[in-house]
């Protein structure tokens, strides 16, 4: 008799050796397809998306390249999560991280070939974790102290880390500017103060930082431009009618009089309004919904600046930094904070008016403007100059760096080596292939580049052996350098995420020995 | 299909649409149900023990779960087969009647029916072995008392529980950590535990998890995490001392459940109806204010206006609160829950020493924290982890190690693990099954047999010699009459679980027993299967 299948229909299962295999496939897969981004030399992929409108991302941010790709495959999905997770967590190093646990699978997977239980290579995969992430501990550099030295390893890292995506013809000058905004946040990882502004046109060298604050929006006619000592209401409040929240209250007329008669009531109302709002004894009002023709006239008559429809997060960022209070009534006057900034006047970048907040209470906010050649180029400079604050702004918290260019994969692999030297068992098979898989990453980084990946790794690992050695491999020359020369500096917490984050995804895939997929949910076909 | 004639010669209609129905009758139908129940059980059989392996789900979203948890895994399999369904059951009451356990009582189902299989062949009625069963698990579940141990622990000395965690957690990819794990579980356990009517209440227990971190950043916090923020940006984000008014009403003008409809036709009206609109909205908060609340925590949403003069009148207040945070934030501050702004008075205010609002990450992700509670029999325990699936791996995990404190507070006796339990109750279902007259003897020893298949998958799982290393086991057992001895999972190198330190609660096991013998028989008594055909 045979088995009836316990499945539903279209449910599938597979075991054992293929169900190992179908992950390791997949993980792979998404590892190799995000390989050729890694480093200095990567390049870059298109991504085209189904929607409508068929827009074009290029990018070379790991975590942006993994989002947008529709996967099938389980464990290719664990790697994009962990890449996700990477990129909220600490920002930077998208990539690396889905590198790393790819050829840890791809180690795994010859060791299963040997016979050797997964379980075994976890536990091995485990030792070598914790031995990788001691080996950085010890050798972590740490400026806090030195303001002057501090400041100089954040713009190390600001162009290590920039130097790998479009920006890194200028990266000194981004660098720079990303240091200065994170420098203002004085150890706040708030990264909502730094607002980033796009505007096309212009080349990227034109950006610029400024200590102000930027709104995009337009000032409404014949109302003043320019205001010095500015007193700001910041209000989220309905200006055109003013709706009645009572629930089913309508209006019903007999005439055409009453209509008239409710309609100045209205108008009144509006009127009155106004009037306290002006009462405040501002001169700029910032409103989060529409103002309408009529308050705004009425704003315009009293020589009020009357800004409307600014986003949400514009009003939060605008709040945040001038001083004041988001309000929504305006019955007590003195009882509501209003901000203050030194200066407000309509600036002019490409071909658009923006509205420029200059001396603001707090200064902790700016605004980078971007400019650049074409959407695309902007949208990328953006993507990377995150990337930069991300990571700077966690330094600022965790200031111990490292180097770059491949030296902490060599430090970690060496002290792997010696652990699977003094290991006995199966496990030191495991070990021996974290530390091949983390050889990988130089490799990588090398052959990207164009350059011969096996000459200069090895000649890596003969300079390592030497103590106190700080070699890693020069891109732009194409040799062997010094990374404390060349200032190419890593943030320990991104190392140490990726280590810890490439090793629990390999875990988590090595474990699996079978795969259940359920029937994909029916969807009604859109024509 | 078996037809009925009446005495003309003509069928004879007995089911609707017969024809359309296959049906299975007899030993056939024993023999599929059998074979579908062994295909759930040799499912799960890999994911048993500190060395099993995890399964990878995928929903019909494309989600993926990745686990070893028995339940979750024949939950989440889409099973379309009855009698796998009834195994799914029998896991999921497990989960729900100990919360531990929910691999093993599969796989002994899956032993037992596949030990069926064979004496049905011999010609053994299937009641005769269903109730040879039930001699045996009560032989089996009785033996357990006699090997059970009592367990003692009390508050100041909780490493015997602290070990009994760890020992759940081991079979899980949460072992790195299982030490710091055991010790949250235990202690959120114990502090909302009634230990004098040995009660626990998991519900008091709230399981929170953010991605990112460390797995060994995960917190055991004395007090409630919500994920939300203050209302308006600008409210403090800090309160010390507050009292909470927890509120199910909203700032909104009332919206009367009666169909009805405000007329305006005057100037007047209009304006009269303005007027009363803002003396709502500020008799509302003015009245949270009266009562002297410094929090408002509220189930609904705010109109702008009330937001402003919330913050205007420095009333620091949370929306959208869902209705189980709320009611765990009752019990924890010991407020009262308020559905109308009229009954809210100084006594019905929640206190708790520190409310605070705390960011993750990059992203603008806060929590809020409610500490030192008045009452403080409501814990969180929060978890971060590499990605979503190691936090949902980790949930379940705490779930479990939670289940099992909650057991043995309620219960102290163990038995020891590593399947040593089951070998001792196998040796003595043998022993027992030649007092026995009768055909019942066979499907005693059968029982028996199955016992020994848990053992056995734990070898098995661990890379050791199953036959070689459960024969030796056994022996030794019965040579030094010692019913420690179990199967050496994590190569320790010592056979007694009481050194290794690897037990499990008594009535898990003999829940365990019991369940997976009387869905077996549930099993063994259906002669006859009929099911609509394919169409």
């Amino acid at each position: 008799m045979a088995i009836d299948r316990i499945f539903k229909d279209e449910a599938s299962e597979e075991k054992g050796e293929r169900a190992r295999m179908a992950s390791f496939v997949g993980a792979m897969a998404i590892a190799d397809l995000v390989k050729t981004t890694l480093g200095p030399k990567g390049m870059d992929k298109i991504l085209q998306s189904t929607g409508r409108g068929r827009e074009v991302t290029v990018t070379n941010d790991g975590a942006t390249i993994l989002k947008s790709l529709h996967i099938d495959n389980p464990a290719a999905k664990v790697l994009v999560d962990i890449s996700k997770v990477q990129d909220d967590e600490v920002g930077d190093g998208t990539t690396s991280v889905v590198v790393l646990a790819g050829e840890l699978l791809r180690e795994a997977e010859k060791l299963v070939a040997t016979k050797i239980h997964p379980m075994t290579i976890i536990s091995g995969f485990r030792m070598a974790a914790e031995c990788a992430r001691n080996a950085l501990l010890q050798k972590v550099a740490d400026n806090k102290e030195d303001a002057e030295k501090f400041r100089s390893d954040l713009m190390n890292i600001a162009m290590t880390t920039l130097s790998s995506k479009i920006l890194s013809q200028d990266k000194e000058h981004f660098a720079k500017l990303a240091v200065d905004a994170v420098m203002r946040l004085k150890g706040s990882t708030n990264l909502e103060s730094i607002q980033i502004i796009k505007k096309p046109g212009g080349s990227l060298m034109d950006s610029f930082l400024d200590e102000g604050f930027i709104l995009d929006k337009k000032i409404g006619i014949g109302q003043p431009k320019r205001i010095e000592n500015a007193k700001i209401l910041v209000a989220n409040t309905a200006m055109d009618t003013d709706k009645v929240k009572i629930y089913g209250a309508r209006v019903r007329v007999d005439s055409m009089a009453r209509v008239a008669q409710i309609e100045t009531a209205e108008k009144e109302k509006m009127r009155e309004k106004v009037q306290k709002i002006i009462g405040h004894g501002i001169n700029c009002f910032v409103n989060r919904q529409l103002i309408y023709n009529f308050p705004e006239e009425l704003f315009a008559d009293a020589g009020i600046l009357a800004i409307e429809h600014a986003d949400f997060d514009g009003i939060e960022r605008l709040a945040l930094v001038t001083g004041g209070e988001i309000a929504s009534t305006f019955d007590n006057p003195e009882s509501v904070k209003l901000g203050h900034c030194d200066l407000i006047e309509e600036i002019m970048i490409g071909e658009d008016k923006l509205i420029h907040f200059s001396g603001v209470a707090m200064g902790q906010a700016c605004t980078i403007v971007l400019r650049g050649a074409s959407h695309h180029v902007l949208d990328e400079a953006e993507r990377s100059l995150h990337d930069a604050l991300c990571v700077l702004s966690q330094t600022v918290n965790d200031s111990r760096i490292l180097l770059g260019g491949g030296w902490p994969e060599m430090v970690m692999a060496k002290e792997v080596d010696e652990l699977a030297k003094r290991t006995p068992g199966k496990k030191s098979l495991a070990i021996e292939a974290f530390s091949r898989a983390l050889l990988a990453i130089p490799t990588i980084i090398a052959d990207n580049a164009g350059l011969d990946s096996a000459e200069l790794v090895s000649q890596l690992r003969a300079e390592h052996q030497k103590e106190r050695c700080t070699a890693g491999i020069d891109v732009i020359s194409g040799s062997v350098g010094d990374m404390a020369e060349r200032g190419i500096c890593e943030a320990f917490k991104v190392k140490q995420a990726v280590l810890l984050s490439a090793t629990e995804a390999a875990e988590m895939i090595l474990r699996v020995d079978e795969i259940i997929t359920c029937a994909p949910r029916r969807r009604e076909d859109r024509m | 299909m078996a037809l009925a004639f009446d005495e003309f010669g003509r069928p004879f209609i007995i089911l609707k649409e017969q024809e359309q129905k296959s049906r299975l009758r007899g030993l056939d139908a024993q023999k599929t149900n059998i074979s579908a129940g062994k295909a759930v059980a040799r499912i799960l059989r890999t994911s048993l023990g500190p060395k099993g392996m995890d399964k990878m789900l995928q929903s019909p979203d494309g989600d993926v779960t990745i686990t070893n948890d028995g339940a979750t895994i024949l939950e989440q399999m889409d099973v379309d087969n009855q009698i796998a369904k009834l195994m799914v059951e029998l896991s999921r009451s497990q989960d729900y009647e100990i919360g531990d356990g929910t691999t093993g009582v599969v796989v002994l189902a899956g032993a037992l029916l596949e030990k069926a299989e064979r004496l049905l062949e011999r010609g053994i009625h299937p009641i005769r072995i269903a109730e040879g069963y039930e001699m045996a698990s009560r032989i089996a579940v009785e033996h357990l008392e006699g090997v059970a141990n009592k367990f003692e622990f009390d508050e100041t000395n909780l490493e015997p529980l602290i070990q009994t965690c760890m020992t759940t957690l081991s079979s899980k990819i949460v072992n790195r950590c299982k030490r710091s794990l055991a010790e949250i579980a235990v202690k959120a356990v114990l502090a909302v535990a009634d230990l004098e009517r040995k009660d626990v209440n998991l519900d008091l227990i709230k399981v929170e998890g953010k991605v990112g971190g460390k797995l060994e950043d995960t917190e055991l916090i004395y007090g409630i995490v919500v994920e939300k923020d203050m209302s308006h940006p600008q409210m403090p984000k800090q309160i010390e001392d507050a009292k909470i008014a927890i509120l199910t009403c909203p700032f909104e003008p009332p919206k009367p459940k009666t169909k009805h409809k405000v007329d305006i036709d005057t100037v007047e009206k209009f304006q009269t109806l303005r007027l009363q609109e803002q003396k709502y909205f500020d008799d509302m908060v003015q009245k949270c204010k009266d009562v002297g609340a410094t929090l408002v925590i509220c189930q609904w949403g705010f109109d702008d206006e009330a937001n402003h003069l919330l913050m205007n009148r420095n009333l620091p207040a949370v929306r959208w609160v869902g209705g189980v945070e709320l009611e765990l934030i009752a019990i924890a501050t010991g407020g009262r829950i308020v559905p109308r702004f009229q009954e809210l008075s100084t006594e019905k205010l929640g206190k708790a020493g520190l409310v605070r609002e705390k960011a993750f990450g990059t992203t603008k992700d806060r929590m809020l924290y409610i500490e030192h509670c008045a009452n403080s029999r409501a814990v969180t325990i929060f978890i971060r982890g590499g990605n979503k699936m190691i936090i949902e791996e980790t949930k379940r995990s705490l779930h479990d190690a939670l289940c099992v404190t909650r057991n043995l507070i309620r219960n102290k006796s163990i038995v020891y693990g590593g399947g040593s339990a089951e070998i001792a109750c196998s040796i003595a279902v043998e022993a027992a099954a030649d007092r026995y007259p009768g055909v019942e003897q066979y499907a005693i020893r059968a029982f028996g047999d199955a016992l020994e298949s848990i053992p056995m998958a734990l070898a098995e799982n661990s890379g050791l010699q199953p036959i070689e290393t459960l024969s030796a086991v056994k022996a030794q057992q019965i040579k030094d009459n010692n019913p420690h001895f179990g199967i050496d999972c994590n190569d320790v190198g010592t056979n007694d679980m009481r050194e290794q330190n690897v037990f499990e609660t008594l009535i898990g096991k003999q829940q365990q027993m019991l369940l997976a013998t009387q869905v077996v028989k549930m099993i063994l008594k259906i002669d006859d299967v009929i099911s609509p055909s394919d169409y």
